[in-house]
Parts: structure tokens; sequence; C-alpha cells
């Protein structure tokens, strides 16, 4: 009965082309703009570290001893209390996490001198976020603790400076110093830079900036102090800092501590851990809350700083409201195309159809308009996304259509013209074939 | 014209009726907050920044020592200066639009209790504060003693310049010259007001905090360098910029030039309404596309009616009625339609325009935005229901004697 259906239903469309575009327009269009703003929301809003981000934490403690009413532990830590908690290897991995900018020089390489972002952090960054390596590897604790020159490369920077090619060994001259590369990575592009996210509470909304390529050079925490000494800046200061004092003693807060927990128990002790440290602290005159200690999860930490810009927000909000018109737009042109074929329908009943009969007939042909419409929402779709991708904004390079949202837009396409479809069919099905056949 | 065998008519179409309302309820409420975000966003670009943005430029240089700095400072100064068009160059943290260097909390009292806000701070040597061309309009410009020498973001003790936004803040009804506040220890007192000196990147607090900035008169020093002021004729601007930046190559081979926030002010404006643009843009894409699916929508439902009444309209036209008579009748069905859904449109646009504000902080939608909605809506619906309409008025009186 679902082909003889179908054949119905197409045949027709096609007697009415007019109104069958119409209609087919409608849903494209409906369905174009919010697959479009959804696609970059689901870009945006998605699980950096799928799998691992459930074990993975931000701890957080209060050095601030000015009392506000706020008393919300600060967004990232002081140098002592992050190297106290990093140093007691408490968690299964903890990785330090702080960036600057330095000149970059490449002996050998024919370019003038640039200035390169350097994420400084420790060993087990890369194994913990499961950063991917092309070439070489990371460097171990040895060499946090030896305060080694040794520096793991971008893919970008790699392609900007040696053509892609395996540049592990090659050295590179970060302001006076000079480094060894021991390893490259392949591309790499969290969605968002998880791992800088601080302070996005504050940003109004305007937090494009979080999706970001990352840093060009990533380099063990102890070695960048000494390399790139004085030229750190803090994420905030509770006191403005003394000029000549260093930024490790200054009451300020530049460094994030990440730690990987892998089951419950050991995140219930590590909270337990910090909690103990800021009471300590606290009993030693370092710090005056000790009772603001907090540990929310990747995904919470995300949340807290709202990531997502809030445009891309609103504008999924507008194209679903556009939807909805175009939603009721079909439903009433849907109601026009059914009663104006009464005299048929009337002709079906007399002849043994049912009610269910007629109601799903009708629901195949909204159906089919459904599809049709989808394949019109799913290129204009592909034109939205290529509209964004042209927006000079941080995340412009990530959005492309993904599998999920291809079949998505099928599915959100067939179903909206079902809903569409259910009240017309109703009133198609209920047709008085009587009246149907006698009048003209 | 009764309109009792029109709503007579409506009561037996129920289900159009009612999507129709429906749809014009939902484009009333998308019209109105979507045209109201449109003239906030285009609003706040049109903020003054108090300077000559289309004589100014800035130049960026990063990477060098901080010990090098004073040296730095002079060598680009006299260098830039002997490029030929440039009417002045100068020292300076920051500019609006520009990225932010300066900002801090100020509270009105030296021990910290009343907390004052969240502002910039613009540090500028010799010659930035002509330069600029601030308009001062209360005090006086800054004095050639009044350039202290810096050891942090801003010199310990300072006479400042504010702007009137910040001193209607501040000290609301009261004439702030001579005022003090306090960033903890450092302490400013207040020797003049500006009229308008935009934040540069935004900043805490929001659109209304705008014009929330500070200039304090420094000396160029390890604390000031780096960012240097570039001034020259409109026409040659873009040469100079040019010239200064080949020119560093030369005068300061060490440091990089940060060539994306070196530019002319008037681009970094234009660089930092670019999202609000594409903003607009695409509102009014999608205002128009409602305003077009809406539109056919009527089309698409009246043409169906007056196909399925042709023979009531025949019967009317035989009695008597005239063309000009139909054409009204469904032209006042329209209005009656619309008019339904725009009341209920209304409730919708201030429930969205309720949970913007409390979303994505949009002021609250005043009042005059509704009538203009519903105006524009009564428009829509009287011209998508014209072609059908006049199609209606078109039937012939011999339709009714006809039985086919």
């Amino acid at each position: 009965m679902f082909a003889y259906y179908l054949d119905m239903a197409l045949r027709s469309l096609k007697r009415n082309k007019v109104l069958t575009a119409l209609m087919v327009l409608a849903i494209a269009v409906g369905i174009g703009a919010s697959m479009t703003t959804l696609t970059v929301t689901h870009l945006l809003s998605g699980d950096p570290l799928p799998g691992r981000s459930a074990q993975i934490f931000y701890p957080q403690v209060d050095p601030d001893p000015t009392s506000g009413k706020q008393h919300q532990p600060l967004d990232m830590m002081d140098y002592r209390s992050a190297m106290d908690l990093w140093a007691a290897h408490r968690a299964d991995r903890q990785a330090l996490v702080t960036s600057s900018a330095l000149r970059l020089v490449a002996p050998g390489v024919n370019r003038p001198p640039l200035m390169a972002q350097m994420l400084s952090t420790t060993a087990d960054f890369f194994p913990m976020f499961e950063v991917p390596f092309q070439y070489g590897a990371g460097w171990t604790a040895r060499d946090d603790a030896d305060r080694a020159r040794v520096v793991v490369i971008s893919a970008a920077l790699n392609l900007k400076l040696f053509g892609g090619a395996n540049s592990v060994g090659r050295t590179l001259h970060l302001k006076d110093t000079d480094v060894r590369i021991i390893g490259v990575l392949a591309p790499w592009r969290p969605s968002p830079q998880f791992y800088d996210v601080a302070g996005g509470r504050f940003a109004d909304g305007d937090t494009a900036g979080f999706y970001a390529k990352p840093e060009d050079i990533f380099a063990p925490f102890s070695s960048s102090l000494e390399i790139n000494d004085g030229a750190f800046n803090a994420f905030t200061c509770w006191s403005p800092p003394d000029p000549g004092v260093k930024l490790q003693d200054a009451p300020c807060v530049w460094v994030a501590l990440w730690v990987q927990l892998t089951n419950p128990a050991k995140v219930a002790g590590y909270a337990r851990f910090i909690a103990d440290y800021a009471a300590q602290q606290k009993a030693l005159g370092r710090f005056v809350h000790a009772d603001d200690t907090r540990m929310f999860s990747l995904m919470q930490w995300l949340d807290f700083n709202r990531v997502v810009p809030s445009d891309v927000t609103l504008q999924s909000w507008l194209a679903l409201a556009f939807l909805m018109i175009c939603l009721f737009n079909m439903v009433g042109l849907l109601l026009a195309k059914f009663l104006r074929r009464s005299g048929e329908i009337g002709v079906r009943r007399a002849l043994g159809a049912t009610h269910g009969a007629i109601f799903a007939q009708c629901l195949v042909e909204a159906g089919l308009i459904g599809l049709l419409g989808g394949i019109g929402g799913w290129l204009l779709t592909l034109l939205g996304l290529w509209l964004v991708r042209r927006q000079p904004v941080e995340y412009a390079d990530l959005v492309h259509l993904d599998a999920a949202m291809f079949l998505l837009t099928f599915v959100l396409a067939i179903a909206a013209s079902l809903l569409a479809g259910v009240l017309p069919a109703l009133r198609a099905s209920r047709v008085a074939p009587g009246v149907q056949l006698k009048s003209n | 014209m009764t309109l009792q065998p029109i709503l007579a008519a409506l009561r037996r179409h129920r289900l159009a009726t009612v999507l129709i309302a429906m749809e014009i309820a939902l484009a009333c409420a998308v019209l109105c907050n979507a045209s109201f975000l449109i003239a906030t966003r285009w609003r706040q670009s049109q903020v003054h920044s108090g300077v000559d943005e289309s004589s100014l430029a800035v130049l960026k240089l990063e990477g060098y020592e901080p010990a090098e700095a004073v040296d730095l400072n002079a060598r680009v100064l006299s260098g830039l200066r002997s490029i030929p068009g440039t009417q002045s160059v100068s020292v300076i943290n920051a500019v609006p639009f520009g990225e932010h260097a300066g900002t801090a909390g100020i509270t009105l009292d030296a021990a910290g209790q009343h907390f004052g806000g969240v502002v910039d701070f613009y540090t500028g040597g010799p010659g930035s504060f002509q330069a600029l061309g601030l308009q001062v309009i209360a005090g006086r410009a800054p004095q050639p003693d009044d350039y202290q020498p810096m050891h942090s973001f801003v010199p310990d003790s300072a006479t400042v310049l504010v702007t009137r936004a910040l001193a209607d803040h501040l000290w609301p009804g009261a004439n702030p010259l001579g005022r003090q506040f306090w960033v903890d220890k450092f302490h400013f007192r207040v020797g003049g007001v500006l009229a308008d000196l935009a934040r540069p990147d935004g900043g805490e607090g929001g659109p209304t905090t705008i014009q929330w900035s500070v200039f304090v008169p420094a000396q160029p020093g390890a604390q000031l360098s780096g960012v240097y002021l570039l001034r020259a004729d409109p026409a040659q601007l873009p040469r100079v910029l040019r010239d200064a930046r080949d020119a560093i190559a030369k005068i300061a081979p060490d440091a990089v030039v940060d060539v994306q926030a070196s530019q002319t002010i008037s681009r970094l404006r234009q660089r930092y309404f670019r999202q609000d643009r594409a903003m607009a843009g695409m509102l009014l894409g999608v205002i128009a596309s409602l305003l077009l699916v809406t539109a056919l929508g009527i089309v698409g439902l009246a043409s169906f009616w007056v196909q399925q009444r042709t023979r009531s309209i025949g019967i009317r036209r035989a009695v008597g009625a005239t063309r000009s008579d139909i054409l009204h009748y469904f032209q006042t069905e329209n209005f009656l339609i619309v008019t339904g859904g725009i009341a209920l449109g209304m409730l919708l646009a201030f429930g969205l325009n309720l949970f913007l504000m409390k979303h994505y902080e949009l002021p609250r939608l005043p009042l005059f935005y509704l009538p203009i909605g519903a105006i524009v809506l009564w428009l829509l619906g009287q011209l998508a229901v014209l072609g059908p309409a006049l199609r209606a008025a078109a039937v012939p009186p011999v339709v009714a004697t006809r039985s086919v």
C-alpha cells in the first residue's frame, strides 16, 4: 500500500507545481536556517575530550586575602599554591598550564623574527589530554625537574617554518635561548581550547576567543619561567604588584592546574586534599579564606565560563522561531492542498477507503514534501555554513557539516512536515463522501 | 459594512483562521525584537570615540627586552618623526578600539571601601593628548609638568582627566574638578573633564560603560613603551603607517611589529564592530524571509478560500454586490484575522523581550515598536490578500446560475 500512496503523492505534487514549490521552499528555508545555527551551536558546545572529560577536573583554591562579598575562588591560582598542589602528585595525572608570548627565530630558515604563543605546561599534559603527535613525543617528568631546554611545536608552526617536514632535533631560538625540538604535534584543534578557558563569565557573551587555534610552542613549565622571565602576564591581581617583584611572588593569579582522576573515590579524595591544603595555608597565615575551595569537572568548568558565544545561541533561537513560522505556513498550505481534492477523497471513501487509509496517504504526501524540503534544506545549510566560515571569528574554520548533523537535517525536515501534516490529514480524512459525490 | 457575516464565515473555517493568526503573532514577536536588536547594535556602533579617528594610527612593537625600552622609545620616536607626512609621534599605552592595557577597579576613598567601577586608564607621553584631539569641556588639558614617571601601570600620583560619563557616574550632579579617586595605593586627582573617550576593546560592565576612561599623562619609560601613536593628514595616513612599519626593520631590527594591532584607528573601529554588523545583516535577512514566508502563506490560503467560495461569490454578485464590495469583503476579513494575530503577537513580543532581557542583557523593548510592527503586518496582510481578492472580485455573476 505504501508504494501506492507514494505514487498518488507524486501525482498530486506534479498536478499543482506552484503550490508544491511554495511548500518545499518554505520547509527548505526553515530547515536551512535552523540547521545552520544548530550545527554551529553543536560544534561549539560539544565535548572537547569525548570519553575522557568525566575524568578531568579543575581544582581551585582562594589565595585572595581581600574580603569581598563574592567570596568565590579566583579563576586561576597563584604560583605557590599551584606548585604545592602539583608537586604533591596526588592525582593520577596533573598538569600546570599558563601561556605567554615571546620572540621566535628559526636559525637556518630565512624568515624575520615572529612573536609566538608559548604554552608552559608539564609532562602529563600530552597523555592527559590525548594530544596527537606526528613526529617525536613529549618530554618526561625528568625534563621538568631538570628544566631541560626542549620544546614541542604545533603542526601549523612546523608547516610555516619547515614546510611540514620532520623537524625533530632542530633548534629554535626563543628570545635569548636555544631550544631543541623533541616533538611535532599532528593537526590538533580542540573546540573550545578548554585548557586556556578562564574568566568567561566576565566576557559578556563575547567568548569567541576561546575557540582560537592552539599555541605554537609547548615548553616545560620550569624551563619557560627562565626562558621568558618577566614576560608572563597575570590573569588578575588582588593588589597592584610592586615593580621589580617577580610574578612568582606577586599577589597575582596566573597558573591553572588540571588533574585527571579515574574514579569517584579519587575525586572525593582530591577534593578533601585541596580543602586540607587550604586549611593548612590558613593556619600558616598565607590564606584568609579556606572554606571556598572548589573542583569543577571539565564540562562544568566550560558551562561556568559560558563558553558558547551568546550571539550563537541567540541565532539558534531565532532560527527555531523561523522554523515554527514555516511550519505554520506549511500546515495552512497542506490544508488548502488536501481540501482542494475533496471530490477525489469523496470518491475514494465511497469506493471503500477507510478514514485511516486517507489519513495515511495524506501523511505520506506530507512526508514526501518533507523529504524534498530536506534536500533543499541540506543545500541551504551548506550555503549557510559557507557564509559562517567567511565570518572573521576565531571558530570560523571549525564549522563544517558532520554526519550526525547531515542525518538530523533530513530527520528534522521529515518529522516537521509529518507534524505539520497531521491536522490537515485529519480534516481530509473526515470529509463526508456523500456531500462530495453530490456537488461539483 | 457589517462584520457579522464575515465573523460567521470565519467561524466555519476556524483552523485556517487560527493558523494565519498564529503565524502573524509569531512574526510580530520576532519582527519587533529583531528590529529592536538591530537598532540597539546600530546605536552601539555609533559610539563617539572622542579622538580624531581619521588622522590617527597606532604602531605596536613586541619582543624587545624591558631593559632596552627607553632606548627603543628614543630610536623609534626619532626614526618615525623623520618619515615625510608625519605630524606627530608619541608614546601611549592603548587606543580606542585597540587592545586594552590598563583596566582596573577604582575606589572613591583611600581605604578602598567605596567601589566606583572598573575603568580603563590611558597613559600617554608628551604630545599624545594633542595628537588624540580630545575635547576638554571643563578644567584644563595636561600641562608639561603633569607628565610623571611610571613604576607600574600608572604613575603613583597624578592629575588626570576623566570623561563626562565617568564623572556623572562617580559624582552625580557635583563638580568633578578637584575630586580624587584611588586604585589601591595609586592616587588620582581630577584636573579636567573630557567630552568623550571610548575604552579600548569593550570592557567589564557592558556597553553602558563604554565611556568610562581616564587619561593619565605619564613619562615614557620601561613601563610605557612599545605602542606609538602616529598622527598624519587623513589622505597620507595609510602611506605613513606603511612607511612606519617598514622603517622599524631598520630602526629596531630585534623588535617584532604586531601587524594585527598596528592599524589606523578607523580600521580598528571597523574590526571592533564587525560582529555587530554581521549580526545586523543576519537579522535583516531573517526579517525579510519572515515577511516573505508569511506573505506567501496568506496568499496561498486566501487563494484557496476564494476558490472554495466561488459559488457564493457568484451568488452575491448576482444579487447586486459590486466588484468593490467583494474586494472590500476579503480585505476586511484579512484585516480582522491579522488584528487577532497582532493582539496575540504583542503579548508574545513582550514575552520574548523578557526572555532576551534575562539571557542576553537586552534593554526593555520601547513601546513604540509595537504599533510599528502592527502597521507593517497590516500592510503586509493587505498586500498579500490583494491578488486573491482581485481574482475574487473578477468572478462573474453568471457563476451563480451554472451548476457545474
